[in-house]
């Protein structure tokens, strides 16, 4: 694929710093025309900012580009496509209220009439396998589409290299494989993709070469296919890792169930639960999978009293309790820890102490005839601090000024520390650094050891392979059957989770 | 060029000092425009600052006022930073005011001229209820149709000065008033009379219920859980509902504190320094609290140095205007100049201001 010497891009000491940390440090790497170049790194490597700075999002503070042999320093994204790169984003910026043609149009400098971009539309869907119906709002498209919609936005535009953040955190592994073969057709026919991503397997199943960041910094250069998916992770993380461990132990009885339950989304565009039903036993840790927007939020609204429905559909230990709100819950001993841990699991602007107080006023005992024990919530603060090993310079401090892993590990420490009986989380590593991920899974198998009934809503399928005995999927607002976890094998696990949204049929006539 | 960066931690030290250095701002761009006017700039804020308090011609006078019109700004606007705390904005608080006046003084005039002494502390009962019910409305209206209850308070305000005007004129003018618009006066009449408790002082009970409500309500934020609950819900909303706070349960709540409170301020109004309901009798104290409240930083101790301060301004414009001349225009621009600086360096809290040169932000 790569030609000999040739060149599309090369990055030389790109530096970048932002007020109290180095993003990018005398960074420097090439693309060739028709390689596919993995950027690896765990979050907060710096990878973002990189293709930010190539992609003219960013401006480097020091450092060059090269495009083509000519120098390239984008002043903002529009310069950059219109010299032929490209960007998918992690995190789409598509208007939901309209169609797909016009969202296409609304990204282009000067777009055509809408039929001609219409047709335009289906021919490069057709090409490329990605079938798209122009005329479908966005609103109802699945991720995986909205994904599609993004890529033929950028193929419209023809580009040299095409930028892809962390593409398939949203796509079953069905959609991985044919996103796999559009991505490869493109790099035969000579257009470089920069790839993005912390997955190994993929890396070593797609990219020809690999330049992998720690804090800012380029520590490697490799050929992934060349190197073992743990070696690439010891050289992102910088050490040697302990994956979780966890000792089998006997099930007790069934602490919540949940039954034909179904629930409207509070959203515009959300996605209403149909019949769900499940069971989890104490002692047990039951994963929910399922690609971004199939329910998930919905579901956890429902399960930690946000979201209220009829008494009997949600039963902990037995009594019914569909029709009361979060206190109740938690009284009764079901303790939640929601995804966005900014100004849903806590309060940016308040301290480590108020957020201590926010969920955990009932089961501690904080309040009592409706005054606050501001000692007695100190002291929780403080003990979760200390025993969930939080880095912050004290109680006192802002939530927001902590890192994404330590606010992390705090929201989690404190549901975990309330001994409950039962343990729902969403995403509970989302974001979080390597470390920080594996003691929060190691938590939550320790919280299950000691007898709580754990549910993990989760996109991360490695995570829940990892701690779950048992796995279901959310595919459309309705739940599969859960099965034991030992044994499935990744395309059951597709299928469970929605298969390929009839893609397979696009490659199959246009190979 | 000025790059403006976020603090990662709110400073406490700014979050106290902005309103001390935006009221120095107030002083000199005030003094500007006074000196563009033709007027001693010096003299024009030393009339507006020191001369009510300190002047032997004029403080024996002017004193007591700081009291009398500090009084009922703090009253309204303590409750109403509840409100704007938790993100519940009554802007109708002028009508609450006077619905609170109203509803009082009927209760009172009612027994007229009965020199009962439980009749006070009824009128000071439907005082509080009048305002309470004038904030339901839209309380309710939010809570059950998602209306805009900015919107609908603030309209509530026009047919409370409405109903104000026929009650001034028809139901409750007093018989013995040869005709003229205007109730019975209430401070006149000894069962119903609210007055200066302290000679000399300007303290009457509605200053009492103010201080009152100052301290309540610093209990209320600091200790209780209510007052978590209505700082988390305007903070992160999501958040406090997942702290399993009811929205509709703290609008009711809100609205209805605030609107008590201000019926409260309208009720010792119209029984002491108003005197009567009369066409005119209101003030405007129930949209300048909404100035005070924020100008307190929506903290209690700060509502009532910014109440004090705020009623300093206004007797120390009406010095101004009759001793310098200056037009009451320029006193409005004065006091609308402090609630501009205080906005402006609010963002001092929050974040740090830099000189950075030839780097793209």
């Amino acid at each position: 694929m790569t030609g000999t010497g040739e060149v599309l891009l090369r990055i030389e000491g790109l530096t970048k710093a932002y007020p109290g940390v180095v993003a990018n440090s005398d960074v420097s790497f090439a693309v060739a025309p028709g390689e596919v170049h993995a950027l690896l790194g765990e979050n907060g490597a710096g990878k973002s900012t990189l293709v930010k700075m190539i992609y003219g999002l960013v401006k480097p503070d020091s450092g060059t580009m090269t495009l083509r042999g000519a120098a390239y320093a984008p002043s903002k994204p529009g310069v950059a496509r219109q010299q032929g790169v490209a960007m998918v984003f992690q995190h789409f910026s598509l208007f939901e209220a309209l169609n797909v043609a016009e969202n296409v149009a609304l990204g282009m400098q000067n777009p055509p009439g809408m039929r001609a971009l219409a047709s335009r539309i289906r021919q490069v869907s057709q090409d490329y396998g990605l079938p798209l119906d122009p005329g479908r709002l966005v609103g109802d498209l699945s991720a995986g589409e909205r994904q599609r919609v993004e890529i033929i936005r950028c193929l419209l535009q023809d580009p040299k290299l095409l930028i892809m953040d962390e593409p398939t955190s949203v796509l079953t592994p069905q959609e991985v494989d044919i996103l796999f073969q559009t991505l490869r057709q493109l790099s035969a026919e000579g257009t470089a993709i920069l790839y993005i991503s912390h997955k190994l397997e993929e890396i070593r199943a797609l990219c020809d070469a690999a330049t992998i960041l720690r804090r800012g910094k380029v520590v490697a250069t490799c050929t992934p296919r060349g190197k073992t998916a743990r070696d690439l992770a010891e050289m992102m993380v910088g050490g040697t890792l302990t994956p979780p461990s966890r000792s089998a132990k006997a099930k007790g009885a069934v602490a919540l169930e949940v039954s034909g339950l179904s629930v409207p989304s509070p959203n515009l565009f959300g996605t209403a639960l149909k019949n769900i039903g499940f069971s989890v036993q104490k002692g047990e840790i039951l994963g929910i999978a399922g690609v971004a927007g199939n329910g998930q939020d919905e579901l956890f609204l429902a399960l930690s009293g946000e979201v209220r429905t009829a008494r009997d559909r949600i039963r902990i230990n037995g009594a019914g309790c569909g029709d009361t709100g979060p206190n109740e819950r938690r009284r009764a001993g079901l303790v939640a820890a929601p995804e966005e841990r900014l100004g849903h699991a806590a309060a940016p602007d308040m301290s480590l102490t108020e957020n201590a107080l926010l969920s955990g006023a009932v089961r501690k005992g904080l309040v009592s005839r409706g005054f606050i024990d501001w000692a007695a919530t100190r002291a929780f603060a403080g003990q979760i601090v200390d025993s969930f090993d939080v880095r912050t310079p004290g109680i006192r401090v802002a939530a927001r000024a902590l890192s994404g892993g330590n606010l992390q590990k705090f929201v989690v420490g404190r549901e975990l520390s309330q001994a409950p009986a039962i343990v729902v989380v969403n995403q509970p590593t989302w974001g979080v650094d390597a470390a920080a991920a594996a003691a929060i899974r190691q938590a939550l198998i320790d919280r299950a050891a000691a007898g709580a009934a754990v549910v993990v809503i989760s996109q991360d399928l490695d995570e829940l392979l990892e701690i779950t005995d048992r796995f279901a999927a959310l595919n459309g607002g309705r739940l599969t059957e859960p099965r034991p976890t030992q044994g499935l094998t990744v395309d059951e696990i597709g299928l469970m989770m929605g298969g390929a949204h009839g893609m397979e049929v696009a490659h199959h006539v246009h190979p | 060029m000025f790059i403006l960066e976020k603090r990662p931690t709110p400073s406490r030290f700014w979050m106290a000092a902005t309103p001390v250095l935006a009221v120095i701002l107030t002083m000199i761009a005030g003094g500007v425009m006074f000196a563009i006017l033709g007027k001693d700039p010096f003299e024009a804020v030393r009339t507006i600052f020191w001369d009510p308090l300190f002047d032997p011609q004029f403080s024996g006078y002017s004193r007591p006022q700081l009291l009398v019109k500090a009084g009922p700004l703090i009253l309204i606007a303590v409750g109403l930073s509840l409100g704007f705390r938790a993100g519940i904005w009554n802007i109708g608080a002028e009508g609450q005011y006077i619905m609170g006046a109203i509803f009082g003084a009927a209760a009172g005039l009612a027994f007229y001229p009965s020199e009962n002494r439980l009749i006070f502390p009824l009128m000071v009962a439907a005082g509080a209820f009048g305002g309470w019910v004038w904030a339901m409305i839209p309380a309710i209206l939010r809570t059950r149709f998602r209306t805009n209850e900015i919107l609908v308070s603030l309209l509530l305000v026009y047919v409370a000065q409405s109903l104000l005007a026929s009650m001034a004129l028809g139901a409750l003018r007093s018989p013995d008033g040869g005709g003229f618009p205007g109730s019975r006066n209430l401070s006149q009449w000894a069962t119903s009379a609210n007055p200066e408790l302290i000679a000399g002082t300007g303290m009457h009970w509605g200053v009492v219920a103010a201080f009152i409500a100052v301290i309540a309500s610093y209990i209320l934020l600091q200790r209780h859980i209510l007052g978590f609950q209505i700082r988390l819900a305007g903070e992160a909303p999501r958040a406090a509902r997942f702290a399993g706070v009811n929205p509709n349960r703290l609008v009711v709540l809100c609205m209805g504190v605030s609107g008590a409170l201000a019926g409260l301020a309208g009720l010792f109004e119209v029984t002491g320094p108003a005197g009567q309901i009369s066409i005119d009798f209101n003030s405007g104290y129930g949209f300048t609290a909404i100035i005070v409240a924020f100008l307190g930083r929506l903290n209690p101790i700060g509502i009532l140095l910014a109440g004090l301060l705020m009623a300093l301004t206004y007797i120390g414009g009406e010095l101004a205007q009759f001793m310098l001349g200056l037009p009451s225009a320029a006193i409005q621009a004065f006091q609308g100049m402090l609630l501009f600086f205080l906005l402006a360096v609010d963002m001092l809290g929050n974040y740090r201001i830099r000189l950075g040169f030839g780097r793209a932000a």
